[in-house]
């Protein structure tokens, strides 16, 4: 065989890596190359340097070492029996790509993943050496997230915790029948193992560093996973239910939700039909709603229907709204934040406006309209000095009325 | 002096900044103006280089009284007009200024998001972040070699506002570890790895015009880019246009968001299956179905069924796939339709136990309704896809005459799909030299009803008749 250039490399690699959903750099340890021999810096918020037609952020130099693997998962274009194109990195090919693209400006960091070539050890061995490329050789200080092989010997994950800022690994999919079916190769026991051994080594390590300053760093910006959507029969409700008793057992900083993509070979034995982005979308919604807007897992479930799925046109709160209404109109002048945040149109930022606000004088409806988006959205469900949407709660048509209109207009859509 | 003071005979007070983004010089001039008790309707705020010969007309300054009262200003304030200073909006030191006055009598003022001026300011502030935050994510250096020999990374970018100071200290920490410049045409920043040096406005010419690396990160960003869901609106929305003259990586956009479409449609042509070596023995090619996950049939609840018959038969007979029967008894051709094909069989003389019988899908493929299972019929892909383990079977069995029941089988063997109507009764020839007969499936007979029955069954017994002639005239019969 022809030996590959490293563009060829690069662009084999990278289109490999494509399905995984995280470009985050954020939420790590403040650290930058002031009084270092390298560049690199993290403040907190990662920066994406680039946005993709596909809308996605480019933050990371986001490669797989290698595409050979020796699992046949059957979602994955990289399993042992697809045919695509192999190709394999060495890990100071990779680190010097990311020193040249880093000089640039053009990432925060290195992502970096691979299939399993030869066994998990070899892989992981090679992972980490690629990281202690940059951080001892270059002392490089941006940012790395490694996946890690839930196999792979213990001591090398956790040498892969002492220099990645997060670690992840996936659950692949939501159900244990789906991983047993689609990915023979793979145990949920395992992967859920090694999670919880990554939960406790951050956990002991940020104790530590709590009470010496010197304590090495240990995965700073945590860990997570990632679940392909669409591609087993779990419903959204379901879908919700494993990822927050995964934000609980395991303390995951995100659940990473990839919709299964058209990739070769893979077509034949998933469904062949896609799944729209749009379930993706509301996925995500109701991510934030149990993160950030104080809903339970069961409520995100209520707003779904009798078959588990949450409606694609309205967004997950608006359809928990429209299913009890019996909780509106809140008073924006009166109500709990905690209420006001189940108002939909009503953000977070809104909320906490309208709390700062209400101090100082009676909201009125205009004052509202201000502090949001769309006050049309928001009016049927609130209620304030001037305004009291007496019929509107309750109108049957209500839906209608508030949900986006683009589902008439694909009839003319080409 | 960095703010100059004129007091005109209408009794406006007119303030000159000297640098549009001195904070210090605006807060010192400002705490004079309140403690001088001006309103902010009697300022006017101007940016140096702005047009107007304002001063010609200027009388006195008002010197502020020494017991002036204190002027308040709460941290929180400070912040906000730290950085709304930067916006290029002209009327920015005078939203602060009305500010300022007001918070004399209103400390709380600012926590009132519903207030006008309050949200003004909260506007410049966060267009003013927006556009730190961009240049910290779309600046691209470019390498350029130094008279020492050693790389000095060059960047051009054009902000919005007057933020190149204020963003200075993210690139200092950063890329403590290299020398860089940033050249915009408000001033230029750089860096020699201890010091930062401020410089004049620069021309983009001033910066060099590429970098070998950028063609890797070219192909970077098209292969990341993922065709099967194109979204360009979010794409605008956080990288709009006026960014992508001096980003690489933009040129290629228009090209792939053309041939997204193009794409995607390759990614799943390209989807042909590997299935390694093929065995050498019907055993082998047993072992394998079971463990056969290629199209989705083998996903479904059920078990592979293996062709039965003589390793050497001459004739082989390929239905479309087992049915229920087939599937619980783990043997083709078992069930209803089994018996239909085992009668016609036995009335055109061909003896069942001296064919070779297989299916040209492995699996049964079916709905579950209730505790009934529904045959299902095999999509032409789903037949393609198991053509391997036919070819295989076939292989090894090497039968002179082939006899496909029903279209699906036709098309396991043919490889495209072919009217029975127009192939039936008489033989096609196939690639390895053995022949090929097509008729119906026997389960279509046991669906007809009485006249057209009759007639199906006749022709039915008429093609296997043909069939057990020309076994005969091979020898074989």
């Amino acid at each position: 065989m022809v030996a590959l250039t490293l563009m060829q490399k690069l662009e084999i690699l990278a289109d490999a890596a494509k399905y995984d959903a995280s470009c985050a750099s954020s939420g790590t340890a403040k650290r930058n190359s002031l009084g270092g021999k390298g560049i690199g810096s993290t403040e907190g918020m990662g920066i994406c340097h680039a946005y993709a037609p596909d809308g996605r952020c480019i933050s990371l130099l986001k490669v797989l070492l290698t595409n050979h693997c020796v699992f046949d998962c059957h979602y994955c274009i990289n399993r042992k029996s697809s045919n695509v194109r192999r190709a394999r990195f060495t890990p100071q090919e990779v680190a010097d790509l990311t020193l040249a693209f880093y000089r640039r400006n053009y990432i925060e960091g290195l992502f970096l993943s691979s299939g399993i070539a030869k066994n998990s050890d070899h892989t992981m061995e090679q992972l980490v050496e690629t990281a202690r490329i940059l951080r001892e050789e270059h002392d490089f200080r941006g940012y790395i997230h490694l996946k890690t092989i839930p196999d792979a010997d213990p001591a090398l994950v956790h040498q892969a915790g002492l220099y990645a800022d997060r670690v992840s690994i996936n659950v692949e999919l939501p159900t244990e029948s789906g991983l047993t079916r689609l990915a023979p190769d793979k145990d949920a026991r395992r992967i859920e193992g090694a999670m919880g051994g990554m939960k406790q080594a951050i956990a002991q390590a940020r104790d530590e560093t709590r009470r010496f300053r010197s304590a090495p760093r240990f995965a700073p910006a945590g860990q997570s996973t990632q679940m392909i959507v669409g591609a087993d029969a779990a419903s959204d409700a379901e879908i919700v239910g494993r990822a927050s008793r995964l934000y609980d057992r395991f303390r995951l900083r995100r659940v990473y939700y990839s919709a299964f993509s058209p990739i070769p070979d893979a077509s034949a034995v998933l469904p062949l039909k896609r799944p729209p982005l749009m379930r993706e979308h509301r996925l995500y919604q109701s991510d934030w709603l149990i993160r950030f807007y104080g809903f339970a897992p069961e409520e995100v479930a209520q707003a779904a229907g009798t078959d588990g799925m949450l409606p694609l046109d309205i967004d997950p709160k608006l359809a928990w709204a429209l299913k009890f209404r019996e909780h509106f109109p809140v008073d924006v002048n009166r109500s709990s934040r905690e209420m006001l945040l189940r108002v939909p149109g009503l953000g977070v930022r809104a909320v906490d406006s309208v709390v700062a606000s209400r101090r100082h004088r009676r909201l009125r409806l205009d004052d509202v309209a201000r502090l949001t988006g769309s006050i049309a959205r928001v009016r049927p469900f609130i209620v304030a000095a001037d305004w009291r949407p007496t019929l509107l709660t309750d109108r049957a048509d209500l839906r209608a009325l508030l949900a986006p209109r683009s589902e008439q207009l694909e009839l003319f859509a080409a | 002096m960095t703010a100059l003071e004129a007091l005109r005979p209408d009794g406006q007070v007119v303030v000159e900044m000297a640098e549009p983004d001195d904070f210090e010089a605006w807060r010192e001039r400002a705490r004079a103006l309140v403690q001088g008790g001006v309103p902010p309707e009697r300022v006017s705020w101007i940016e140096a280089g702005a047009s107007g010969s304002l001063f010609a007309a200027a009388g006195g300054l008002s010197v502020p009284d020494v017991r002036a009262p204190w002027v308040r200003a709460s941290r929180r304030f400070v912040e906000l007009a730290e950085s709304a200073i930067l916006h290029s909006d002209p009327h920015r030191f005078a939203l602060l200024y009305r500010l300022l006055w007001r918070l004399q009598d209103t400390p709380r003022l600012l926590d009132d998001p519903a207030d006008r001026d309050v949200r003004r300011i909260g506007e410049l502030v966060r267009s003013v972040r927006r556009d730190m935050h961009k240049m910290r994510a779309f600046v691209r250096f470019r390498a350029a070699v130094e008279p020492d020999g050693c790389e000095r990374f060059v960047a051009w970018f054009e902000p919005e506002h007057h933020i190149l100071r204020a963003n200075a200290g993210f690139f200092v920490r950063r890329f403590a570890g290299m020398r860089w410049s940033i050249l915009t045409p408000r001033g230029s920043l750089h860096w020699d790895g201890d010091v930062l040096a401020e410089g004049p406005p620069a021309q983009r010419a001033d910066a060099p015009g590429g970098d070998p690396a950028e063609e890797l990160w070219r192909r970077y960003y098209a292969s990341i880019f993922n065709p099967a869901r194109l979204k360009v609106g979010a794409m605008l929305k956080e990288m709009p246009r006026k960014y992508w003259k001096n980003m690489p990586e933009t040129a290629l956009i228009p090209g792939l968001v053309a041939g997204a479409q193009a794409r995607e449609s390759a990614m799943v042509e390209a989807g042909a299956i590997e299935f390694g070596e093929r065995p050498t023995s019907l055993k082998g090619i047993d072992e394998a179905i079971h463990a056969c996950r290629r199209c989705p049939i083998g996903l479904l609840d059920n078990r592979a069924v293996m062709g039965e018959g003589p390793r050497k038969a001459a004739l082989m007979i390929v239905g479309e796939q087992p049915g229920d029967q087939e599937d619980v008894a783990g043997r083709p051709f078992v069930g209803p339709a089994g018996r239909v094909l085992d009668a016609h069989l036995e009335k055109a003389g061909i003896a069942r136990d001296r064919a070779y019988l297989t299916n040209a899908v492995k699996h049964f493929k079916f709905v579950p309704r209730g505790k009934r299972r529904l045959h299902q019929s095999p999509t032409a892909k789903e037949i393609d896809v198991c053509r391997w383990w036919l070819e295989s079977e076939r292989a090894i069995v090497r039968p002179k005459l082939l006899l496909a029941l029903g279209a699906s089988a036709a098309r396991g063997l043919l490889g495209k799909t072919v009217s029975i109507a127009r192939v039936r009764g008489r033989p096609l020839a196939l690639d390895d030299g053995s022949e090929l007969w097509v008729t119906v499936h026997p389960s279509y007979l046991l669906r007809l009803r009485d006249e057209a029955k009759g007639e199906q069954e006749r022709m039915f017994q008429a093609d296997l008749r043909a069939v057990a002639r020309r076994l005969a005239e091979l020898g074989s019969g």
